[in-house]
């Protein structure tokens, strides 16, 4: 029997105002996928994001996530998101990082939504994971981005989600905490199965993990595994020949064969 | 006059018992507006409230019955600031503003169509809290119970929204009725706030507390413990003030307010600085 997919998306159309943010999007994601979603400023990357996880309306179309309609969608549990930026947080927030942290555990509580034993052990050992235990009791808006989108990552990650969307997370943290980041979500998908989504302009940098690249202008110009992104002559038109030429000779460098298996 | 001698008279009794719990409801609640920027949201329902007092003495209400005959208005007033915000796409303040001013226009038309402003009209606009009645009390005890059973309820749920309200909808919470409890609340603690410090300074109980909390509080929890701490030595100290040296007791007890945040202030930048900034070299993350 086929395995539903963590995420299906159909002929999705999206509207801000008069001007179009997408449309004719429809592609699935399946379970164990690390999905690269690159793209153009204004190309409705973060749009399609915050469509999927029902932030903002949709025109036309329709979308699932493990199988069932979003509207009807109740397992949020089953997601963990990262989001590029706070939209509404306080600069000056007094919540503590394991404040935050908590917050991640909501998603899978019925009310009323109270604290339990195995919950401080999740957000321990979570805090631990992604090494700010040591920052545990500061306040949020005491830390610098990079630590934030840290204690962010620990929050999406507390509840141990299946699948797990990640908007440009790693656009505040230094070079090499960049590249350890990708590689722990390398991991999560390798060892955890986690499902990842990833929107990142970063390109080079996902080109050494993701399985699957969706490059997105307002509606799908590519959907497919690594290596036939390299061979493809119409990314050779977006990125230019020596771009995709670099980014694909750093990958082979790596991990993966040029089919895109690993 | 020892202060053991006033504690015996009933009137300061009922004064303390209700000061303290309305003070403690502001405080928790102010500690969620303020980071919501809804910080105003008071005022604009106080003087809608003093639509409702104008309205209820025209229709000779009985002054103790008052507090609760404003109820409904405030209520239906704290819907409008909400659905203004959603459907009519204006931000939070503007439509706070929207309401406030019809609030205090029809107050100012109904109390000149009564003969103009008289002594129970002023005592909900400067507060008379020495002056509260057993069935006030009462109300109080209710209300307290209420309000503070709901935010325990969905304590978890109005953090994760006064955090950042999208990150909160991404984990399928409502954020929608979260915010439709804080107003009700909010509403609900404003009518009774206007008996402890008058209809004119009722935003300064919600707002004060919690600001001052800010300055020294780490930690969210804290920060509502601390706003119920300085907000409830205010009034008891500002009841007590008042009396003995003959001074109006809600001013008094905004005033001392400020105070608690003037002081929260200098010790936020003096001792607190330096600890936080000794605390940033100790604690460094570990590398991922």
């Amino acid at each position: 029997m086929p395995m539903t997919p963590a995420m299906s998306v159909v002929d999705l159309r999206c509207r801000y105002g008069s001007s179009e943010a997408l449309r004719d999007i429809s592609f699935e994601v399946h379970v164990g996928d690390y999905l690269g979603i690159v793209g153009p400023n204004g190309s409705g990357k973060s749009t399609l994001i915050r469509a999927v996880l029902g932030l903002v309306p949709v025109e036309q179309g329709s979308i699932e996530l493990f199988g069932t309609n979003l509207p009807a969608f109740r397992t949020w549990r089953r997601i963990g998101y990262l989001p590029q930026r706070l939209k509404y947080a306080d600069p000056h927030f007094p919540g503590t990082v394991d404040e935050i942290v908590r917050l991640g555990l909501l998603a899978g509580k019925k009310f009323p939504k109270m604290s339990s034993r195995a919950d401080d052990e999740a957000v321990a050992r979570t805090m631990e994971f992604m090494g700010i235990s040591g920052i545990r009791r500061q306040p949020v808006g005491e830390l610098s981005g990079g630590q934030q989108q840290r204690v962010l990552l620990a929050r999406a990650l507390v509840g141990g989600p299946d699948l797990l969307i990640l908007d440009e997370p790693a656009t505040a943290l230094d070079p090499e905490t960049r590249g350890n980041f990708y590689s722990l979500l390398s991991d999560l998908n390798r060892k955890q199965h986690t499902t990842i989504i990833l929107v990142t302009h970063d390109t080079w940098s996902i080109g050494q993990y993701a399985t699957r690249f969706l490059y997105l202008d307002k509606k799908v110009v590519f959907d497919g595994t690594f290596g036939a992104f390299c061979q493809s002559g119409e990314m050779t038109e977006f990125f230019g020949e020596y771009a995709q030429h670099q980014i694909c000779h750093r990958h082979h460098g790596e991990k993966r064969g040029a089919d895109g298996t690993r | 006059m020892e202060l053991a001698d006033l504690v015996g008279y009933a009137f300061i009794q009922r004064a303390l018992l209700a000061g303290t719990l309305i003070a403690a409801l502001c405080a928790v609640l102010g500690v969620f507006l303020v980071l919501r920027r809804l910080s105003l949201i008071g005022d604009g329902l106080a003087h809608v409230t003093f639509g409702g007092v104008a309205a209820a003495l025209i229709l000779r209400v009985e002054p103790s019955a008052v507090t609760v005959a404003a109820i409904p208005v405030v209520l239906l007033s704290s819907f409008g600031i909400l659905k203004l915000t959603e459907k009519a796409r204006i931000y939070g303040d503007a439509a706070i503003g929207v309401v406030s001013s019809l609030g205090i226009a029809t107050g100012v038309l109904l109390a000149s169509a009564a003969g103009g402003f008289n002594v129970d009209l002023f005592s909900f606009l400067f507060g008379s809290i020495l002056a509260i009645s057993s069935n006030e009390v009462v109300i109080a005890v209710i209300l307290f119970v209420v309000v503070v059973s709901a935010v325990g309820l969905f304590y978890n749920d109005l953090f994760a929204v006064t955090f950042d309200e999208e990150l909160a909808r991404s984990s399928g919470i409502q954020a929608r009725r979260i915010n439709v409890v804080l107003v009700l609340l909010t509403a609900l603690t404003v009518v009774l706030a206007m008996k402890v410090v008058g209809i004119l300074l009722i935003s300064a109980l919600l707002i004060v507390p919690a600001v001052a909390a800010l300055q020294v509080a780490r930690g969210f929890r804290a920060t509502i413990i601390w706003a119920v701490v300085f907000s409830v030595f205010s009034v008891v100290a500002g009841i007590f003030g008042s009396f003995v040296m003959n001074l109006p007791t809600g001013a008094t007890i905004v005033l001392l307010n400020i105070v608690m945040f003037v002081l929260a202030y200098v010790f936020r930048k003096t001792v607190l600085a330096r600890r936080i900034n000794r605390g940033r070299g100790d604690a460094r993350v570990a590398p991922l």
